[in-house]
């Protein structure tokens, strides 16, 4: 079992049990797990020596339990921008989601996922994977919430069509939505463009994270929050 | 038992009552009163007898009252001790120097009043041995007499120094006392369950819900070394997907316990985080001056939180707002919906709750929901930091 491309990693997480099953699961796949740190400081420091492609950081660490993680991960895509980071929470919530898409336009790849996708091992390696790219991944239960409270043009959109949003919002390519949904790449497309026509979005765009951003945007500003602008 | 007033004292054990410390309390409790009206009444008499003319005496007299006066109030407070056991009155500032004036000018003398004449009488004959015109028959019966009498008179001094305690203390003492104390014993129940409820998330966090996401990681792992389609690999996919669903259960019910969003990000975020759960689009107008004192944010929290519960479930409303706002530290709070109305606070209803909630937090809950709609439910909870704090 080898990644496509294998990374450099840099992984924190506080709870031991889960740190140690990260790092075999990474390590299993190819990939090299320069170091495993358990805090915010001690990531800071890794990260600084060993200049990894990519970091898996908690959101929730030592020593206040807030988001040590999150701040963590913006420090060091300023002194990097090149950093992709991929942030996992025990929760997930939308002001976490869009702070780190606003962090994230710097063009590193950026994710934020429910601690509990690294147990689907293929999944989460591909999201791993993505993040290295410079793709957003969003954990689909943001997507799911986004989805679930809008109204006006996402009602005409039809069950499969939503089903294509979500993937698409989620960061995947049209072959891997295709392969998920079990559908030919050309019907993807085609799907897509409806999804995209419905909500006055411009044409597909073929690179994928543009693709995210503008749906996530999308899906961020229609008709949320009178304040917002 | 301990009587706590003089009253009880009496009340309880008539006949006792002579030889406890009562009587002897009570009677400093009137002399203290009557001495300090007596030497303001003296004071004054000197004032406008001496040789220094009717204007300065007049001055001198009204300042020796005054004097008085204010000496009197917290006399009164103090004194009250004498009579009853229980705490000291807090001090109450202009009522306090008003009823120390009226004592001092006026009741003092009934004071000093039943003082000598309940001893003056028993006094008189004690000391009829003494006097020259007495006959022998009358040097035995008086001072016989006079002992009995003294005996007597405790019972008038105790009981008019009681009555003069209780009319203190029920001037004197704060109105609300007890009506504040249920409101912030209600308090503080409230921020001790809250306490629990996060600590409860804490140790689920770190605890369980821990162990789950490694344990759902390492079923993971060892799906990949499974032959696909054995019955290793079909049961490990099984239990797979239920640790799965036990994580995806056990972060619905941490979220109930205690949203996370709530104490790491404060108010405006959990308010959008429940909105985006509302299966009724909500709109969202709120301003607010950063973080706020954590038993406002989760007042306001459960407020909004069960106002758009209960708009999905009863209102048929097509669309709520929510509407916050911070003036002089007051936070406004104002969900509305456009369904059918007609809301009511029952007994038992979860706008009870709220009420209840919202009140123990020292604020208050307005609604309006006429049949046909819309409802409007506003609550204003106070949130400067010491208004809280205070407990």
């Amino acid at each position: 079992m080898q990644a496509e491309r294998p990374l450099r990693i840099v992984i924190a997480e506080d709870g031991v049990l889960l740190r140690e099953g990260m790092v075999q699961l990474l390590e299993r796949f190819g990939h090299e797990v320069s170091a495993a740190v358990g805090d915010g400081d001690a990531l800071l420091a890794a990260v600084r020596e060993h200049r990894p492609e990519l970091v898996v950081a908690d959101v929730r660490m030592p020593p206040d339990f807030t988001d040590e993680g999150l701040r963590a991960a913006r420090v060091l895509q300023a002194e990097q921008p090149d950093l992709a980071v991929l942030v996992l929470s025990q929760y997930v919530e939308q002001t976490f989601a869009e702070e780190l898409l606003e962090s994230g336009e710097g063009g590193a790849g950026t994710g934020y996922l429910l601690k509990e996708r690294v147990g689907d091992v293929g999944e989460f390696m591909d999201a791993v994977g993505r993040v290295a790219d410079g793709i957003t991944v969003v954990d689909p239960e943001v997507v799911r919430q986004l989805l679930a409270r809008r109204r006006g043009p996402l009602e005409r959109l039809t069950p499969r069509e939503r089903e294509v949003l979500a993937l698409m919002a989620e960061g995947h390519s049209n072959a891997a939505i295709a392969r998920r949904l079990v559908v030919t790449e050309a019907a993807v497309a085609k799907h897509i463009a409806g999804i995209l026509h419905k909500l006055g979005l411009p044409a597909d765009d073929p690179e994928v994270n543009r693709r995210v951003v503008a749906v996530l945007t999308y899906l961020r500003g229609e008709g949320s929050e009178e304040m917002r602008a | 038992m301990i009587s706590r007033t003089v009253l009880e004292a009496l009340g309880r054990a008539p006949l006792r009552f002579p030889l406890t410390a009562w009587p002897w309390r009570s009677l400093v409790y009137l002399l203290t009163g009557g001495g300090l009206a007596a030497a303001v009444y003296l004071t004054v008499a000197a004032m406008l007898a001496a040789p220094f003319g009717r204007v300065t005496g007049v001055l001198c007299s009204v300042l020796a009252i005054g004097f008085g006066a204010a000496l009197s109030g917290p006399l009164e407070r103090w004194r009250l001790g004498l009579v009853e056991l229980d705490g000291p009155l807090p001090p109450r500032g202009r009522r306090t120097y008003g009823y120390g004036a009226v004592s001092v000018l006026a009741v003092a003398w009934a004071d000093l009043a039943v003082a000598l004449v309940s001893l003056g009488i028993p006094g008189i004959l004690l000391l009829s041995p003494l006097q020259p015109t007495a006959t022998s028959w009358e040097k035995v019966t008086g001072p016989i007499a006079g002992a009995m009498l003294l005996i007597v008179a405790t019972y008038p001094i105790g009981a008019w120094a009681g009555v003069r305690g209780a009319v203190t203390r029920s001037v004197l003492a704060p109105k609300d006392g007890e009506l504040r104390e249920v409101v912030r014993s209600r308090a503080r129940l409230v921020d001790a369950f809250e306490t629990e409820r996060r600590r409860i998330e804490r140790d689920l966090h770190d605890g369980a819900q821990q162990r789950l996401v490694a344990l759902n990681v390492r079923l993971g792992l060892a799906t990949l070394d499974l032959p696909e389609g054995s019955v290793a690999a079909k049961e490990v996919g099984e239990a797979h997907a239920l640790a799965k669903e036990a994580l995806a259960e056990l972060r619905e019910l941490i979220r109930n316990v205690h949203p996370q969003v709530l104490s790491e990000r404060g108010l405006h975020a959990a308010v959008r985080d429940i909105a985006g759960r509302s299966p009724i689009p909500v709109d969202l107008d709120i301003e607010l001056p950063g973080r706020l004192p954590a038993a406002a944010e989760t007042t306001a929290f459960f407020v909004t939180s069960e106002a758009l519960t209960n708009a999905a479930k009863h209102s048929g409303a097509a669309r709520c707002r929510v509407r916050t706002r911070v003036q002089e530290g007051v936070l406004h709070l104002e969900v509305t919906d456009n369904g059918v109305g007609g809301a009511e606070i029952k007994a038992g209803s979860g706008l009870t709750g709220l009420a209840d909630r919202i009140a123990a937090a020292d604020g208050r809950m307005f609604l309006s929901s006429p049949r046909g709609g819309p409802t409007r439910l506003r609550a204003e909870i106070p949130c400067r930091p010491s208004a809280l704090s205070e407990s």
